[in-house]
Formats: C-alpha cells, sequence, structure tokens
C-alpha cells in the first residue's frame, strides 16, 4: 500500500497536522466531504488524548480496499500510562483530565471500527476503520 | 496562528480564517473576554465557518466563550455550522446548548440587534428616554 502516512504526535500543531492529513487521505479515498470531516474529528479527539495523557505517541494513516469496500484505517499508538479502566473510559462523560468526557466515545461512534488495547505502564493503543462502498 | 478580532460599534466579531490548535482557541477566549471587558461590548460574534473541525475541545470552548461573554452582559452568536461540522458534533454527542447560532454575518448581527432593543426597551419603558453622559 503506498498510502501510508506515519504521523507524529508531540505538540498542539501535530494534532492540526494529523486532522488535515487525514482529510488529503480520506478524500484520496474517494470519501465525501462530510465523511472527511467525520474522520477528521474523530483522529483529533484520539490526538489531542496521545498529548494529553502520554505526551507523545504517533498515528499512522493508510487506506485498505476490502471487497467491494474501500476504507480509511487509522492506528494510534502511544507509550504512555495506560488506561486503567478502559470500559469507563469508553463512557460519555467520564474523564480523568477535566474534559468533557467525550473523546473516546465520541471517536468510536464517528467511525465504523473501533478498537482499544492498552497495557498499564506500557502504552495504549486506537485501531479505528472508517468504510464507504465502491461503486 | 492568532485569530483578529474587530470592533464593529459596540459588538466584537471574531473570524477563524485557518485551523487553529487548542492553544490558538484559549487564546482566542482570553483575548474575547478580555475585550468584552475593555470595550463594555453588546454582542459577540465568533465566525467558524472556516474552522476545519469541530472536535469536543473547539465546541467547548465556544460554550465557554459564550458563556463566560454572558456574565458580562453581551450575548454570542457562532456562525454558522456547515452541515457536515453538525453531523460530527451530532456524533460526538455535543451540542451548542444555550448558544445562538446563525448562518452568516447578517443574520448574526440582525440577531444581537434585536436583542439589544428588547434589552433597552426593558430598561427604558416607552416614551421614557436615558442621556448619557
Amino acid at each position: 500500500m503506498a498510502d501510508e502516512r506515519r504521523l507524529p504526535i508531540a505538540a498542539d500543531v501535530d494534532v492540526v497536522q494529523a486532522r488535515q492529513q487525514a482529510r488529503e487521505v480520506a478524500a484520496g479515498a474517494g470519501f465525501t466531504s462530510g465523511d472527511q470531516t467525520v474522520i477528521a474529528a474523530a483522529i483529533s479527539e484520539i490526538a489531542r488524548n496521545i498529548l494529553m495523557y502520554a505526551k507523545r505517541g504517533e498515528i499512522i494513516l493508510s487506506v485498505v480496499q476490502n471487497g467491494d469496500r474501500q476504507g480509511v484505517v487509522v492506528v494510534a499508538r502511544d507509550q504512555g500510562p495506560g488506561i486503567p479502566d478502559v470500559g469507563r473510559a469508553l463512557q460519555d462523560g467520564y474523564s480523568t483530565s477535566g474534559g468533557l468526557g467525550l473523546g473516546l466515545p465520541g471517536a468510536r461512534r464517528l467511525m465504523d471500527e473501533f478498537e482499544l488495547t492498552s497495557v498499564a505502564g506500557k502504552g495504549t493503543t486506537v485501531s479505528m476503520k472508517k468504510w464507504r462502498r465502491l461503486t | 496562528m492568532e485569530v483578529p478580532i474587530l470592533k464593529q460599534g459596540h459588538y466584537l466579531i471574531a473570524s477563524i480564517q485557518s485551523a487553529l490548535t487548542d492553544a490558538d482557541l484559549s487564546q482566542l477566549r482570553e483575548a474575547l473576554i478580555e475585550r468584552v471587558g475593555r470595550f463594555r461590548s453588546r454582542g459577540v460574534i465568533v465566525d467558524v465557518t472556516a474552522l476545519d473541525v469541530m472536535d469536543s475541545f473547539a465546541v467547548r470552548t465556544l460554550r465557554d466563550i459564550a458563556h463566560m461573554a454572558r456574565l458580562r452582559g453581551p450575548d454570542t452568536v457562532i456562525l454558522a455550522t456547515q452541515p457536515e461540522l453538525a453531523f460530527a458534533m451530532v456524533q460526538l454527542g455535543l451540542t451548542l446548548k444555550g448558544v445562538a447560532t446563525a448562518l452568516d454575518l447578517e443574520e448574526g448581527l440582525a440577531f444581537l440587534n434585536q436583542r439589544g432593543e428588547g434589552r433597552l426597551e426593558d430598561r427604558h419603558p416607552p416614551g421614557g428616554r436615558l442621556d448619557r453622559g
């Protein structure tokens, strides 16, 4: 797959960069402008979480094809402290940072597939996919 | 990137021209609230039509601006949530509850003017007139 982009996340501007790159990749994969916005919003939440909880990490964007579907794949990885209670972290309104607590659950609703693995002291990986039908 | 804030009569107009970082958004909030106090503004308009994404931080900051401004008097109008931004907001579980929105500057100004008249009438019953300083 030619279109794989690795984006380091270590500062405020990287979050903006990540959602702009996401938009580009999604546009390249034929997503509508509305879907590009949705994907960009989900990535914005995930990237901000990396910054807030792990200080640094990376986001990898790629495009996959699966039968008559094409998708944008987002993998966000950090070596931060991990999430002690993944179940609660995915609940609306739960936050340990004083935020709105909508980041993870929001991103999950925006995307078609969402997977979160976290190991205390080792880090967190979020994998998300958004699909569109090829016509 | 700093967002320019224009003073138009009794109103402040902040027009976001490009993508903003979280820090830029926080800076806009501080600058607007400071100016509301300094100029005793009667209305605030924030144009977000050019904002690249409406995520939880952006919505929270806009809501903060509106609520903080309200404590000092003026109403805030947010211009104009594009349909796709609105969709992402709903999916994220975000609303701009209690915050006025308008589609363009004209509509936003009309809303503020209407609110202003309403309040002047409250203060000065028909026939009454207040001569300032």
